[in-house]
């Protein structure tokens, strides 16, 4: 057996360590990216964030709740190349609901206090990704797909 | 920060500029010490080269493709190959050249030269690495000094060099080195000596030779060694070689005299000498030193000075033992001479007396004694395996290295296409396979009855068990691999259906190749040539017979054991579920034995409702081309005839048993890695991509996941196979 980490350790490192994400969205064949605050939750099958009513990646999610999120440890350095690891979540966007309002800002306000004023905006959508699949990339090329049953 | 600096300058004595051996060299001057004279082509001017060169990232990219302590010693060497390759063909830098011509004047210019490397760090004390990079003697003028220079700074990352500094991190950012320049002293005598003698506490200990001391350094010339003690300087230990031999320069390198009944190349009087020097450089570095050293028109001249080795490598890691089997030429010439004369001719003289053996007529306890017996000399047969075929493999490494440097290709391991095509066993049991099954191919009949699973052809039937007879040794993991001849009859069946495979190089090809090659060699180097690449053909050719001559063993144990088995099936308490020879031997002396179950194997990476699975592996380029096919995942003798053609071969680890398979396979994932290793040898016989050292392969790839194999890259793409997926192929192979 190798002396590598697991990817399931690698993908809880990088989803505990990293406070941004890149969130990747769409509309009528556009692309869109756009960087977010994110925290997962302790079976990391949903990964929640949120953003202002009136956006850009909001609009497209609305219109295509079809998203996906990357997230990796890169400190623009040439070693990233080899050193640096990588996780793509894909997934279904979904509102929070009134009933799992409380997990959300406990566990997202827990990675993110500053955010509070934010996310308790009238005008902010407390949104999770539902990861159907977690792409973890390792030493450039390596890739392990993390399928949830 | 200067580039070149005279080693008696004043800035010379800062190892991280000159390295440790420059370092050490100018203390010995600045304390009127007789050292020769020496250059030294400072770190900065390494920087300059590798910077323009980007070749930082291509080290960290070839080392960052797995775990460093996952590595086989054939990865490490292959990766240290590859990095090299790209050294040996980088331009060294205007600038470096130009500072470097400009010093060589003088006795710099008028007599050869020696060129050493000199690592900061690497002659620390407690972490000296002696022999560790490499050195060169014999250049001349500035185009063969800058030639040198690149090899030295390309042993920075040797093999050898990435084990012994992978403490450190092995940074590309942190690695440095520096070269010593000197004009060569061709001295009468030369040899080592060690402030504390490895082996007997109190003494001292000296090593010499007659000529130069490369010999003695590498291994080729054995030399006279003394143990003197340390308080009285009295002689305690003399012990001469078997035979006296000199190292001397010559216009195509070295060559080597017999010297016959020469006397001992140091008397009483020069071991107090250099006795007396050992004090003195202890005296000025603080700690007992191991000196190089040479005489010199009879007077005593020190070549270098660094603390006495301590080995710093790990005694439970045989990766060190391995790449620590560099062999010279001379030795390989050696070492070849016995094994193709003695040892592979007495191992198959043993197998043939074990095998003429009737287990029929034994009792269950003399059958017990039986399969003790043939293990023990199977046992006895793998020991010499590792003593003595092992290091035989060096001579690849040998052929590759000298290739590389003569001809400097694009592909740094293009040298194995010339040692493709060398006559091995199982090349020949693959082409007898490929004839009956070209005679299956053109006859309907015959077709007709093997589809059937039956021989009704006699004469057919004959030349299976001809081939069986000839082959039918072949072992597997534990099991005989043609212990079923349906097995065979269905392999052969299968085969006769495919288009018929042939070999990547042609006879034709591999003399022009070769032809190329040699054209490329000086002609001073020519014979040289020709004699390494001979011995790297034999060596290639024995990494793969080696194994199949000492199947015959394992095969003779596994006959044995399978015959207690046998037996044992038919007594109520012990029967098919013993699968470990030890139970065998235990259940056929005591009857009444009670057999524990083996135990289940473990899962590779769970986590409660996640799925891993692979989609892009990274592994060792180890034969060009990409091919896209079904994966069939080998893990015993069972799968090996269930292959289809076009089939990318999945497995552990291919052994030499069981290529017979590879020709059929559109390409070969294998997790143990290298080149060197005998998956690598045959997919290249056959011209198909191949990548090696994929972590983990047979875990996560399964039988019909759909694979594409990029053996330029040594990646592999995984895409599962669909619930109703049928077993179309594509081959894109070039």
């Amino acid at each position: 057996m190798s002396h590598d980490p697991s990817h399931l350790e690698i993908l809880r490192e990088l989803l505990n360590g990293q406070l941004l994400g890149v969130l990747g969205t769409h509309h009528d064949g556009e692309p869109y990216t756009s960087l977010v605050g994110f925290a997962a939750t302790p079976d990391l099958r949903r990964l929640f964030f949120a953003t202002g009513r009136a956006t850009r990646k909001h609009a497209n999610l609305v219109a295509d709740a079809r998203a996906s999120m990357l997230v990796d440890n890169r400190t623009n350095r040439p070693a990233d190349f080899t050193e640096a690891a990588a996780a793509t979540a894909v997934g279904i966007v979904e509102e929070i609901g009134p009933g799992e309002r409380a997990d959300y800002e406990d566990i997202f306000l827990a990675k993110h206090p500053h955010l509070e004023t934010f996310v308790r905006s009238p005008s902010c959508v407390p949104l999770q990704l539902q990861v159907s699949v977690y792409m973890v990339v390792t030493r450039f090329q390596h890739v392990i797909e993390l399928h949830f049953d | 920060m200067p580039l070149v600096v005279d080693l008696r300058a004043s800035e010379a004595s800062d190892p991280g500029l000159v390295g440790g051996k420059g370092a050490a060299l100018a203390t010995l001057a600045r304390h009127g010490l007789a050292v020769p004279p020496a250059l030294c082509l400072t770190t900065a001017a390494y920087e300059i080269f590798v910077d323009a060169a980007s070749l930082r990232p291509v080290i960290r990219q070839e080392l960052g493709r797995k775990n460093f302590d996952d590595m086989r010693w054939e990865e490490i060497w292959d990766t240290a190959l590859r990095i090299r390759n790209r050294f040996l063909r980088a331009s060294v830098p205007q600038v470096v050249t130009a500072a470097l011509a400009e010093r060589l004047i003088g006795d710099f210019a008028s007599t050869p030269l020696a060129v050493r490397s000199s690592a900061p760090g690497e002659d620390a004390a407690g972490a000296s690495f002696a022999g560790l990079h490499d050195s060169f003697v014999g250049s001349r003028g500035i185009d063969e000094v800058i030639e040198a220079v690149r090899s030295v700074w390309a042993s920075l990352w040797t093999d050898r060099a990435l084990l012994y500094r992978r403490e450190l991190g092995i940074d590309p950012d942190r690695s440095f080195m520096a070269v010593v320049i000197q004009p060569l002293i061709q001295g009468e005598v030369s040899g080592v000596a060690f402030g504390i003698h490895p082996t007997r506490p109190g003494h001292l200990a000296v090593e010499a030779v007659h000529g130069l001391n490369q010999g003695l350094v590498d291994g080729t010339i054995e030399p006279d060694h003394w143990a003197i003690d340390t308080a009285t300087g009295g002689i305690a230990e003399h012990r001469p070689p078997e035979s006296r031999r000199r190292l001397t320069l010559t216009a195509a390198g070295t060559e080597i005299d017999d010297l016959g009944e020469a006397p001992a190349p140091l008397d009483a009087h020069r071991l107090g000498e250099l006795a007396a020097a050992l004090r003195a450089v202890e005296t000025i570095f603080g700690s007992p030193q191991d000196i190089e050293w040479t005489i010199d028109a009879g007077n005593l001249v020190l070549l270098q000075s660094r603390p006495v080795t301590t080995s710093t490598t790990d005694e439970s890691d045989k990766r060190a033992w391995y790449l620590s089997l560099t062999r010279s030429l001379d030795n390989l010439r050696g070492l070849r001479r016995r094994v193709e004369d003695d040892l592979l001719p007495a191992m198959d003289r043993e197998a043939d007396e074990i095998a003429a053996r009737d287990l029929d007529s034994l009792d269950n306890r003399r059958l017990a004694a039986e399969i003790e017996d043939r293990r023990s000399t199977h046992d006895r047969w793998v020991d010499v395996y590792w003593r003595e075929f092992i290091p035989f493999a060096h001579g690849i490494r040998l052929f590759g290295q000298f290739y590389n440097e003569i001809v400097r290709p694009d592909d740094p391991h293009e040298f194995m296409n010339l040692l493709v095509g060398t006559p091995m066993l199982s090349l020949r049991r693959n082409q007898r396979l490929a004839e009956l099954a070209a005679a299956i191919r053109t006859d309907p009949q015959l077709a007709s009855s093997v589809q059937r699973g039956e021989l009704d052809d006699s004469n057919f039937s004959a030349r299976v068990d001809a081939f069986l007879d000839e082959f039918g040794d072949a072992v597997y993991g534990h099991r005989a691999v043609f212990e079923d001849r349906r097995g065979l009859i269905r392999l052969l069946g299968t085969m006769a259906a495919a288009a018929p495979t042939e070999q990547a190089f042609g006879a034709n090809d591999v003399h022009e190749m070769t032809a190329a090659f040699l054209a490329a060699v000086p002609a001073a180097r020519r014979q040289l040539a020709e004699e390494i690449l001979d011995v790297g053909r034999v060596s290639y050719q024995l990494r793969d017979d080696d194994n199949i001559h000492i199947a015959r063993h394992k095969a003779l144990v596994i006959d044995a054991v399978d015959e207690g088995r046998r037996r044992l099936c038919s007594t109520p308490t012990a029967g098919e579920e013993i699968t470990d020879p030890d139970q065998v031997v235990a259940a056929l002396r005591h009857p009444n034995l009670v057999v524990e179950p083996p135990p289940e194997p473990v899962a590779l990476e769970t986590a409660e409702g996640i799925r891993p699975q692979p989609r892009q592996l990274v592994g060792q380029p180890a034969g060009p081309g990409v091919a896209t096919g079904p994966a069939r995942r080998v893990t015993g003798v069972d799968d090996l005839f269930d292959i289809e053609p076009g089939e990318v071969l999945v497995c552990d680890a291919v052994e030499p048993n069981m290529t017979f398979v590879v020709p059929m396979a559109s390409a070969v994932v294998e997790r143990r890695g290298g080149m060197l290793i005998h998956g690598a040898i045959i997919a290249r016989e056959y011209g198909l991509p191949c990548v090696t050292g994929v972590p983990d392969a047979t875990s996560r790839i399964q039988t019909g996941d759909r694979l594409t194999v990029d053996g330029y890259l040594g990646i592999v793409t995984v895409v599962p196979r669909p619930p109703d997926e049928h077993t179309e192929d594509r081959h894109v192979a070039d």
